[in-house]
């Protein structure tokens, strides 16, 4: 079973968000970098278990600048076998979407995993538009995906309030969620392998751009805390009703 | 060219966030000076979506849409875009809008801009704002693309009775390939507003202490019609299932009243809760972090003040 891994580098959880002087750009000054979560702990790591079910391949492949290097070879500690990143540095999902699909055409993948949605930009856009771009089948929060045979995937769909349960056959797409896999930590040998197995970097497609970031901005500060009386809930409720208005 | 949106029923029925998309649709074809026109399937009542504002409602009538897929959900709402004549296409940001928003984005060649939670503006260029970062800033962003495709957040706008029940509906045949996957199985629980959807949502962290704890938050919540929910540690020491953990790796909220018990407030957890309306946090070590966020604060030890609470809620329903 060959899969396609589509990762990508976002600040660390914890990172403080501030933006370059005009509120153009985010300022990176000082912030860790890190795989996508999502990215990381559920879609590379199921791939990978995968992959020791039924042989074949993992690659990873990401659309950035060499900065991203560092993060792409985590991915290869981890078990990944071989990456691609694509030399580009996109402004829109549509045109990260067009860099993944042109390079995954050009491969024999019997399926393409997708985080559910990054850390920073929060789109859930990507995934979508490269199984539209690559014409595959969908399935998207997938929390749960079980293959007894390599014909065919049962794969459990987060949905409002409960879960769907869906098959399909490959190739198909998946964007994954929590609980699809658990999170594995790279051993040192991992780590030593991964400088030895291939990164190649292609040049991209010319691709245009539908949208761009006009301006960036941080949420207005919230006042002071109303600091209620533990021996007056009345008064919470009061002010819940008749100040905020929602009860 | 129309503003086309789709509403989405759920066993015959549309919930409040799409009588909010429709209303944010007919808002946003007012702003660019044109019509709005509904998208829905299988509604028992589709002129419903006439109150909130559609100037025209069309079903969408196929075998294929019977169950949902991602593909062919995103095939037909691109067929009736370009049956209707639509350059701006507004979805929900639920489960299946964000699995429709980008394919169609995709096969329209358009931009799009996902969880938009304001109106567009349209003075300089297509303009709209949506929070990134996991709700720790806002990104205004400018679609340049003849088309676009926006998916609108819950508890963005309310709903506003914009027209009437007496609206035009029509239905539209669509020829669609039959979807390449198949449900075979949905799990809903039952009984309880499942998270995204809820307005009022009652949260507890470590400060319970344990699993056995919780039937002071599930009064509470009883009493406020609310729904459950946790923080990341307490999901994932098991004490509640995951389902209930909200923050920036779990489920992203945006109810109108947020209550926050026995939560320090980590900058994660606040990530998916900070777009709540009002955050009520009741927390005994007053240095806690969530303070800063909050619009009311109680600093007691929540074993003795959440049935307090319970009690005064009780006898404000009573009044």
């Amino acid at each position: 079973m060959n899969i396609l891994v589509c990762v990508s580098k976002t600040p660390e959880t914890t990172a403080k968000i501030t933006f370059t002087s005009d509120n153009s750009e985010f300022n990176t000054n000082g912030v860790n970098f890190i795989m996508n979560p999502y990215d990381e702990w559920y879609a590379l790591v199921r791939a990978i278990e995968l992959k020791e079910q039924f042989g074949g391949e993992v690659t990873i492949v990401n659309v950035g600048p060499s900065e991203n290097d560092s993060v792409i070879r985590k991915g290869l500690a981890i078990g990944a076998d071989k990456a691609v990143r694509i030399n580009a540095e996109p402004k829109s999902a549509l045109e990260t979407a067009h860099h993944i699909a042109n390079f995954a055409k050009e491969g024999s993948f019997d399926a393409v995993f997708l985080g559910k949605e990054t850390i920073d930009y929060n789109g859930s856009e990507v995934s979508a538009m490269v199984a539209e771009l690559l014409d595959l089948p969908f399935v998207s929060f997938a929390s749960k995906l079980e293959m007894e045979e390599e014909s065919k995937a049962i794969i459990t769909r987060d949905i409002e309030g409960g879960t769907e349960v869906i098959e399909v056959a490959p190739p198909f797409c998946i964007s994954s969620a929590k609980g699809l896999a658990e999170q594995k930590i790279p051993n040192m040998r991992g780590i030593m392998m991964a400088k030895r197995k291939p990164l190649d970097v292609v040049e991209p497609d010319e691709v245009s751009a539908p949208l761009e970031v006009k301006e960036f901005s941080l949420p207005p500060e919230k006042g002071e805390v109303t600091l209620i009386d533990p021996e007056d809930m009345d008064e919470l409720v009061r002010l819940l009703h008749e100040e905020a208005k929602v009860i | 060219m129309s503003v086309i949106v789709y509403a989405e029923s759920h066993d015959g029925t549309f919930n409040k966030k799409a009588f909010e998309v429709v209303t944010y649709a007919r808002k946003t074809a007012d702003l660019l000076d044109t019509d709005c026109i509904a998208l829905c399937h299988g509604a028992d009542s589709p002129e419903q979506l006439g109150i909130y504002g559609a100037q025209k409602v069309v079903t969408l009538e196929s075998d294929a849409l019977e169950q949902f897929d991602a593909k062919t959900y995103t095939a037909a709402i691109a067929k009736a875009v370009e049956q209707l004549g639509g350059d701006t296409v507004i979805l929900q940001h639920s489960a299946n809008g964000k699995s429709i928003i980008g394919g169609l984005a995709a096969k329209l060649n358009c931009g799009s801009v996902s969880a938009v939670n304001q109106l567009p503006t349209n003075d300089s260029g297509f303009e709209v704002v949506k929070p990134v970062f996991s709700g720790k800033a806002f990104a205004k962003y400018s679609i340049s693309s003849d088309q676009r495709v926006l998916s609108l957040m819950g508890n963005s706008i309310p709903p506003e009775e914009m027209g009437s029940e007496d609206v035009d509906v029509e239905s539209l045949s669509l020829d669609l390939d039959a979807p390449k996957t198949k449900v075979v199985k949905v799990d809903k629980v039952k009984g309880e507003i499942p998270l995204p959807e809820a307005e009022i949502v009652v949260s507890a962290g470590r400060g319970m202490k344990g699993p056995d704890n919780w039937d002071i938050i599930e009064e509470l919540a009883d009493e406020l019609g609310a729904t459950t929910a946790c923080s990341r540690p307490v999901a994932d020491s098991g004490w509640r299932p995951h389902h209930e953990h909200v923050g920036q790796t779990g489920i992203a909220i945006s109810p109108s009243l947020y209550l926050a018990i026995g939560i320090s407030g980590a900058i994660q957890h606040l990530a998916g809760v900070n777009n709540s309306d009002t955050i009520v946090v009741i927390n005994k070590d007053p240095e806690a972090p969530f303070f800063k966020a909050a619009d009311y604060g109680v600093v007691a030890d929540l074993f003795d003040v959440v049935p307090r609470l319970t009690e005064a809620i009780k006898r404000f329903k009573a009044s």
